[in-house]
């Protein structure tokens, strides 16, 4: 074990990349970059999850196959949503939120 | 001592480079440096689970999201938008509240981390060898996750498939809709 790096100096990294995905996903206004901004929001807590399994409780392995599994649903979730922002954009050529508002009630 | 201190240096490098880049990401104006960004954000990511010795999960952090996500992200760019486009800049009100929540949000988790007494376990390090990795996979005892990965490759498959369908050319022309 690393006595110089405690976890919550991985926990103030995967905070400030969480709270930087929460920043872009209510300033942009593009589908694929609202995308990418969910991206980094699941990605630090994948590192959370990871940092809590190293250093709290090594002798099990639950955290890193949570993150796992959320690697492969955010793997999921991104090929689902590049086809429906692709079929969106032959629609309304556009992918800008404020174009695509017909399911608005 | 020496190599505690090396460990330390890359550890915060991949840190700088993690928050630095994610900033850069949700900020800047070029949707395509956007993404080259979030690349060396998941990358960066990938070198924190090395540091922890989680070799399997930055194998599969580089392969699934570097190598997949990311390129579909760049593919789906290159079809949607132009390239050399900027975005208009954010309203000021609508900046200053995103801002608010996000600095608040962030203020409030690291005082709630920062406050709160973790205690370090003592039992060394992690065990996370591929082949542990893979018997505990298709395990159905105690501590096996057979039922969470047949979902997920059921999952999986649904993506596939619900992908394809979304994304297929709709028959549009009117003979093709007249004929049926």
């Amino acid at each position: 074990m690393w006595q110089d790096i405690s976890l919550q100096d991985v926990l103030i990294v995967s905070t400030l990349m969480f709270f930087s995905g929460v920043y872009g996903f209510l300033t942009r206004r593009n589908l694929i970059t609202m995308l990418m901004s969910v991206e980094l929001m699941l990605n630090a807590v994948n590192i959370n999850f990871v940092a809590f399994n190293y250093f709290l409780h090594p002798e099990n392995m639950q955290g890193m196959f949570f993150a796992l599994f959320v690697v492969v649903i955010a793997a999921a979730e991104a090929s689902v949503a590049i086809a429906i922002i692709i079929g969106i954009y032959r629609r309304f050529k556009s992918i800008n939120i404020e174009d695509v508002s017909k399911m608005k009630f | 001592m020496i190599s505690l201190t090396f460990h330390q240096a890359v550890f915060y490098f991949f840190s700088a480079v993690i928050v630095i880049f994610s900033i850069l990401t949700v900020t800047s104006r070029r949707i395509l440096r956007a993404a080259t960004y979030l690349l060396f954000v998941l990358l960066g990511t990938a070198a924190f689970y090395f540091l922890l010795n989680y070799t399997f999960m930055g194998a599969m952090q580089i392969t699934l999201y570097a190598g997949g996500i990311v390129v579909l992200i760049i593919f789906s760019i290159l079809l949607t938008s132009h390239v050399g486009d900027k975005f208009e800049p954010i309203g000021a009100g609508k900046l200053i509240v995103s801002l608010l929540i996000s600095l608040f949000g962030a203020g409030f988790t690291l005082y709630v981390f920062l406050k709160t007494d973790f205690t370090p376990s003592s039992v060394g390090l992690p065990d996370a060898s591929v082949r542990k990795i893979g018997n505990a996979l298709l395990s159905y005892q105690r501590d096996g996750f057979v039922l969470p990965f047949e979902v997920v490759s059921l999952l999986l498959l649904a993506a596939i498939v619900g992908a394809i369908v979304i994304a297929r050319k709709e028959p549009a022309d009117n003979e093709n809709l007249n004929n049926e």
